[in-house]
């Protein structure tokens, strides 16, 4: 187990170092990194079969000591449970896809075996976040995907609005890791211990009851303190309100790594940090209203904005945003399981609407506004239906794979709210009412990319044709998973035992602990299909396909009549609420004033007076004191007996 | 006979005598060699004294090698002094500073 | 007169056996290869260390084992200070071959005084006495000075042999004077005999001093005695042990007062000579680290010798000083630890402050690294001086760093070097980076680490010997030498700049064997690579002085 380990996380990195910093020829680049992938996925197919099938017991070691300090130890570890095979199995595997992907994608791209190694390098990390058994390695993995994330975000370093979203994805993280990396140090501060299994254990054997005085005279929950900073990283890293601001700017860079990173894996590593610390996040029911409150307004409001942008990589972006609302959400109803479970769903057909949208790009020449689309069904027929079958996907139709993930989400906040928890209320309906939005944005893209008037110039038209299988063929393949995975998953993830061991829920929270019936698999299925149809979300999301085929499809003149009567709130939404603007002003303007006072003060004063004048000193003493050395083979001799005297004079004598 | 502290301080001395003709010295390298002959025959003094009054051979012992040792020493010395005498045509003490600071 | 049975024990000492047998041959098949076959002389040299390292790699002790009767120890950290010594070495004659080449000094001669070098380190490694350590010792610095002295032609060469010759000999005769002393009171050679009788004599100085302050606290005689019997510890021995037994067979007070003062005054004297012999071999030890105010032959010497030379002395030998300390300090003379540490403390104080801070106004590199040398010895002092475990390991990390970055920075300066061109000012490293970007960032990785920059190496030998010097309590000296350091940074990073962002004025491409060319990028990557992971190393230091 232990060196198959090894080799899932080291094969993708062996890749990344063979295509990064050698000068190796196109076709190999690719081939050696997707072959480094694809033995990580059919090996951690193996792993997730060993752990859940197999009967393997939990995997927890620790390979490498790093360092001691004091009582301290950091170390390299990997923990394997249900979780992280799950988790392992869907990076890896979307992952792959990608990677084949690319070779259609970046045909032309003259940083071809640059990406490849960007994306190994990737993968490599994101192994090493998820299979982590300790606080330290989750933050090295943390880090890691940030980096390569900013590196993937302004691949295209020429231009300049990548640089812009690429610095400001590093800075809005940089919040995120901050509060991070002091909720690890709360952590060691509280438990004195950085493994999982250890502060775990601990948290949950009752030594948690401290309380850190942050601002003298308040005296705050040490496990709040805790869950809140970690959820400030997980903020980042997942984009919650209000640190979303990066991610719709992400999508300057190359399609599948929008994808890949910026849907699919990437962003969900905070989902997965908190279902990883659910038996510490159980213990704070003000952290899990704060989470609940976030996700709520994540989902609800970012899904707004996806109905009015025109570039069709943005919709798909704000929509991942208002995804990633949902499952934190779910976390926030401490339905962990759901949270997962939706996670996983949506790294299938989110992958899938993602590069569907590329192959609608690659076929467009590179023109990403819908505004110039239209009727692109007769020319790209496998995209169409691949897309159709992600965005059904989306909306939760009954039967898909979103439709399971979502309802429990529902339902789960449903029973939050029953259980009065804080703030409850208005995540309920949030995401009640976020059905209904994902709906309508889904099919606006829809309808204004398939169908319609033919709105592209002439130039473009001829050249359309679908695009080639490297591309095509991750879209089936990822198809297939978003219409049955939730199908065949829910059972065992939500209902089931498969998470025992690994995400810990108190009986009191448990969403769905009254479901746990004896009847067969497939008759709970259709249940819960059955039960779907009669509740409020179906009727919300076929109530928002019914708006978006009015709007686009039956009144195409409407959308611009309605705009005209709301400009302002219109303009609002244009504007994103403002974060953008706000956050330029105030934190970007703001820091480079106060920079500019500080460097007026301290620089030109405290620096170039007081240190450069003690460097000048220590020179100056420096030129003086080497003239002791004089080269005369007496004076060294007399140094020596000075020497000797002294010691002799104030240790023996003294 | 004198005793253990006659001893000592005979070799003290000679200690003493050996260092500061080291350094008092300025002209020529070989009484430096001389001096540290001197001093090596202070410590086996020393050790020969004690060694007697200890009653406890292996200090005599030690002399014997130290003895060796210095002849070594001293044949390398001179070899080094050969050496430097052809660069330069002297073994004056304060002509060798050209390295320093 | 009983004949003492002899434990010769000589599998123990196998390595050395074969090197010197080797060092011999050598010597004779060198004298009769002819002209063109000389290149066997190197091979063979190279083949003997790997000979050499491989055999105490097999018979690495896994305990503490003494052999030619009790005058040689084998012991995990010399085993490994060994190993460490003969890589040192190996690495630092691929470097040298080529050098000596161009300066027409590539000799049969100097290898065999490096395997002889590499003897007397190996033996003051496993000296288990006072007379293997002065052996050990002399066979080292003999066959250095010849070394140096070995490129007749250059002037300073022979300078520099003969100010290291006579510093040298004037630190071994107070080497000598110090043992004598140590020989005269405990009446042996043997260092764990030695310890047992100082840690006697330091714990009869305690209760001396002790009865001492009673008798002139107190001057009733009655009373006194009782005070007296209060101070003399349970089983004790020595000097103790006879003022015990004056109390318990005394009727009179007054006499038995009178019997005890020479007894305490006999102790105070030995103790007084104790603490002369102390340093005294403190002082011999300090030299051949180069500590302040022992220091004086290093600058001239690094500057003078030719840098191969230089690259060898620098290096190995250091890691063999170490164990010299280690060996008198911690396994001869641990009673009078109290004593050491404070020398210690000072002579660090002035190493760290004068090498960083001289460094600064050179202009030659070799001699700027030789500063930066004694401001490393500086720090070396600080893990020994905490007198725990936990800081010897850390200095034997410290010393093992120091010796690999040392010999990455004088492989750099050899590599740029060619005949009739010494590459050792600093403005030969101008504008490196154009002339070759691979050498610059090697260049980089070690200034880096001997600035104790982190991820490298270096990093983690000042910050493993900070953390002992504040956990035994001496928060202010590790403030003083990170202050130290951070002055000290100044001139490695001066080299950085220099290479990155000033023109190159020397233009000639820079050409090397391709055995120096891996060697010297592996010495750099080493130094990196255990920055990342200095967990490695540190595992195997504090195994070798047997913490877990």
């Amino acid at each position: 187990m232990q060196n198959v380990a090894l080799i899932i996380v080291l094969a993708p990195l062996v890749g990344a170092i063979i295509a990064g910093l050698f000068p190796v020829s196109r076709r190999f680049a690719h081939r050696v990194t997707i072959s480094a992938v694809g033995l990580s996925f059919f090996l951690s197919l193996y792993v997730f079969y060993q752990i859940v099938f197999g009967g393997h017991e939990i995997f927890n070691e620790t390979l490498y000591t790093w360092l001691v300090a004091g009582n301290i130890s950091l170390e390299i570890g990997f923990m394997i449970d249900s979780l992280t095979a799950l988790m392992m199995v869907v990076v890896t595997f979307v992952s792959w896809m990608v990677h084949i992907y690319t070779i259609g994608y970046m045909r032309d791209d003259p940083g071809y075996q640059r990406f490849f190694s960007y994306i190994n390098l990737f993968t490599f990390s994101m192994l090493m976040l998820v299979m982590s058994n300790n606080f330290v390695q989750l933050f090295f993995g943390w880090e890691a995907v940030g980096l390569v994330s900013y590196l993937l975000i302004g691949f295209w370093y020429t231009r300049e609005t990548a640089i812009y979203a690429n610095l400001k994805a590093f800075l809005v993280n940089r919040v995120g890791d901050f509060g991070f990396i002091l909720g690890i140090a709360a952590v060691l501060m509280t438990f004195n211990s950085l493994s999982y299994t250890e502060v775990f254990g601990l948290a949950q054997a009752g030594n948690y009851e401290q309380t850190i005085s942050i601002f003298s005279g308040t005296e705050w929950s040490a496990m709040t303190v805790i869950c809140i900073l970690l959820f400030i990283g997980a903020m980042g890293k997942s984009a919650q309100f209000p640190l979303h601001v990066w991610l719709p700017d992400s999508m300057e860079g190359p399609t599948p790594i929008s994808a890949l990173i910026h849907a699919a894996t990437m962003v969900t590593a905070g989902i997965f940090m908190v279902a990883r610390m659910s038996p510490l996040f159980e213990l704070s029911e003000t952290a899990l209203s704060f989470v609940l409150v976030i996700g709520a307004i994540t989902a609800f409001f970012m899904g707004i904005l996806a109905i009015v942008q025109n570039d069709i990589k943005r919709v798909v972006a704000y929509s991942t945003l208002s995804q990633l609302g949902y499952m934190t959400v779910a976390l926030g109803a401490s339905a962990y399981a759901a949270g997962i479970f939706h996670l996983m769903t949506h790294a299938f057909f989110k992958a899938l609407l993602f590069l569907g949208a590329g192959s609608v790009i690659i076929a467009m020449h590179h023109e990403q506004d819908m505004r110039k689309m239209g009727g692109l069904k007769k020319y790209l027929p496998i995209t169409y239906w691949t897309m159709l079958i992600g965005s059904l996907a989306l909306i939760g139709f009954p039967g898909f794979a979103g439709f399971f993930s979502k309802d429990a989400i529902i339902e789960a906040a449903h029973h939050a709210y029953e259980a009065e928890r804080a703030g409850a209320f208005f995540a309920y309906y949030a995401v009640l009412l976020g059905v209904f939005i994902t709906a309508l944005y889904t099919f606006r893209m829809f309808f204004l990319t398939f169908h319609g008037k033919e709105r592209m110039d002439e130039h473009t038209r001829e050249h359309l044709h679908e695009t080639p299988s490297v591309v095509t063929g991750p879209l089936i393949a990822l198809a297939i998973p978003s219409i049955f995975i939730g199908m065949f998953t829910i059972s065992p993830l939500l209902f089931g035992h498969y998470f025992d061991g690994a995400i810990f829920v108190e009986a009191a929270h448990n969403a769905f602990a009254g479901h746990e019936s004896h009847s067969s698999v497939a008759w709970m299925i259709i249940s819960f299909i059955g039960h779907g149809l009669l509740q409020p979300p179906f009727w919300l999301a076929l109530f928002g396909f019914g708006t978006a085929y009015y709007f686009y499809m039956i009144r195409p003149d409407l959308p611009g009549e309605i705009v005209k009567n709301i400009e302002v709130p219109y303009k609002i939404l244009l504007d994103k609420y403002g974060f953008d603007r706000f956050n330029d002003w105030f934190f970007a303007g703001g820091a480079r004033r106060v920079g500019d006072k500080f460097w007026k003060m301290g620089d030109i004063k405290t620096i170039d007076g007081l240190i450069n004048g003690t460097a000048n000193t220590i020179g100056w003493f420096s030129s003086v004191a080497r003239n002791v050395q004089t080269g005369m083979l007496y004076h060294y001799a007399f140094a020596m007996i000075i020497g000797l005297a002294v010691l002799l004079g104030t240790f023996v004598i003294l | 006979m004198p005793g253990l502290n006659e001893f000592l301080i005979l070799s003290a001395v000679l200690f003493c005598l050996s260092i500061a003709g080291i350094f008092l010295n300025r002209k020529n390298l070989l009484i430096i060699l001389m001096c540290i002959e001197l001093m090596l025959l202070s410590v086996n003094t020393n050790f020969i004294a004690f060694s007697y009054f200890n009653a406890d051979i292996a200090g005599q012992v030690f002399v014997f090698f130290i003895l060796t040792v210095a002849a070594a020493e001293t044949a390398i010395g001179l070899a080094i002094l050969v050496v430097l005498f052809r660069g330069k045509n002297t073994i004056n003490v304060e002509d060798f500073d050209t390295l320093k600071g | 007169m009983e004949i003492a049975t002899l434990n010769l024990n000589m599998l123990g000492l196998l390595p050395e056996i074969v090197l010197l047998t080797m060092a011999c041959l050598i010597l004779v098949i060198d004298a009769y290869l002819p002209k063109h076959q000389r290149y066997l002389t190197y091979q063979l040299t190279q083949g003997t260390l790997i000979g050499t390292a491989l055999l105490i790699f097999a018979s690495f002790p896994e305990q503490r084992v003494l052999a030619m009767n009790d005058m040689f120890i084998s012991d995990p950290m010399g085993a490994v200070l060994k190993l460490f010594i003969v890589l040192m070495v190996f690495f630092a004659f691929i470097y040298s071959r080529e050098y000596l080449r161009d300066r027409n000094i590539l000799k049969g001669e100097y290898f065999v005084l490096g395997l002889f070098a590499v003897l007397g380190m190996m033996i003051m490694v496993s000296a288990h006495s006072l007379l293997t350590v002065y052996l050990g010792l002399e066979l080292l610095s003999l066959s250095l000075y010849t070394m140096i002295a070995m490129h007749h032609k250059s002037q300073t060469a022979s300078e520099a042999a003969m100010k290291y010759f006579v510093l040298g000999a004037i630190a071994s005769g107070m080497l000598l004077y110090g043992m004598s002393m140590l020989y005269g009171v405990t009446g042996t050679l043997d260092l764990t005999r030695l310890a047992q009788t100082i840690n006697q004599i330091a714990n009869d100085h305690t209760v001396s001093v002790a009865i001492l302050e009673k008798i002139s606290e107190i001057k009733n005689d009655n009373i006194a005695v009782i005070a007296i019997g209060q101070q003399i510890t349970e089983n004790a021995g020595g000097a103790t042990a006879a003022i015990a037994q004056i109390l318990s067979e005394n009727t009179d007070n007054t006499a038995a007062i009178a019997a005890i003062k020479p007894i305490i005054d006999q102790t105070m004297q030995s103790y007084t000579i104790l603490l002369f012999g102390l340093v005294f071999v403190i002082i011999g030890v300090a030299f051949k680290l180069g500590a302040v105010p022992f220091h004086v032959w290093i600058p001239d010497v690094y500057q003078g010798a030719p840098t191969a030379v230089t690259l060898f002395i620098a290096s190995a030998p250091k890691i063999a000083a170490f164990a010299m300390l280690m060996r008198l300090l911690v396994d001869g003379l641990q009673g009078l630890q109290v004593d050491w540490q404070n020398i210690l403390i000072l002579l660090s104080i002035l190493s760290m402050a004068t090498g960083n801070i001289i460094a600064i106004a050179q202009t030659n590199i070799k001699r700027m690294l030789a500063y930066s040398t004694i401001a490393h010895v500086g720090y070396l002092m600080l893990g020994v001086l905490t007198g725990t475990q936990e800081g010897y390991a850390a200095s034997m990390f410290y010393v093992v760093v120091y010796a690999l970055m040392t010999l990455g920075a004088f492989g750099m300066i050899i590599l740029l070097s060619r005949a009739g061109f010494e590459a050792d000012q600093l403005d030969d490293f101008k504008g490196l980076n154009e002339r070759n970007s691979w050498y610059a960032a090697l260049m980089l990785i070690v200034m880096l680490s001997m600035a104790g920059m982190p991820p490298m190496i270096g990093f983690w030998a000042k910050w493993s010997v900070l953390a002992q010097v504040i956990d035994a309590g001496f928060i202010w000296l590790a403030i003083v030498a990170v202050m130290f350091a951070i002055i000290g940074a100044f001139y490695y990073l001066r080299i950085i700049k220099l290479m990155y962002f000033e023109k190159a004025e020397d233009k000639t491409p820079i050409e090397a064997n391709i055995d120096m060319r891996i060697a010297l990028s592996a010495n750099a990557l080493i130094i990196l690579l255990l920055g990342i992971m200095p967990q490695t190393l540190m595992v195997v230091c504090l195994g070798a002085l047997g913490v877990s």
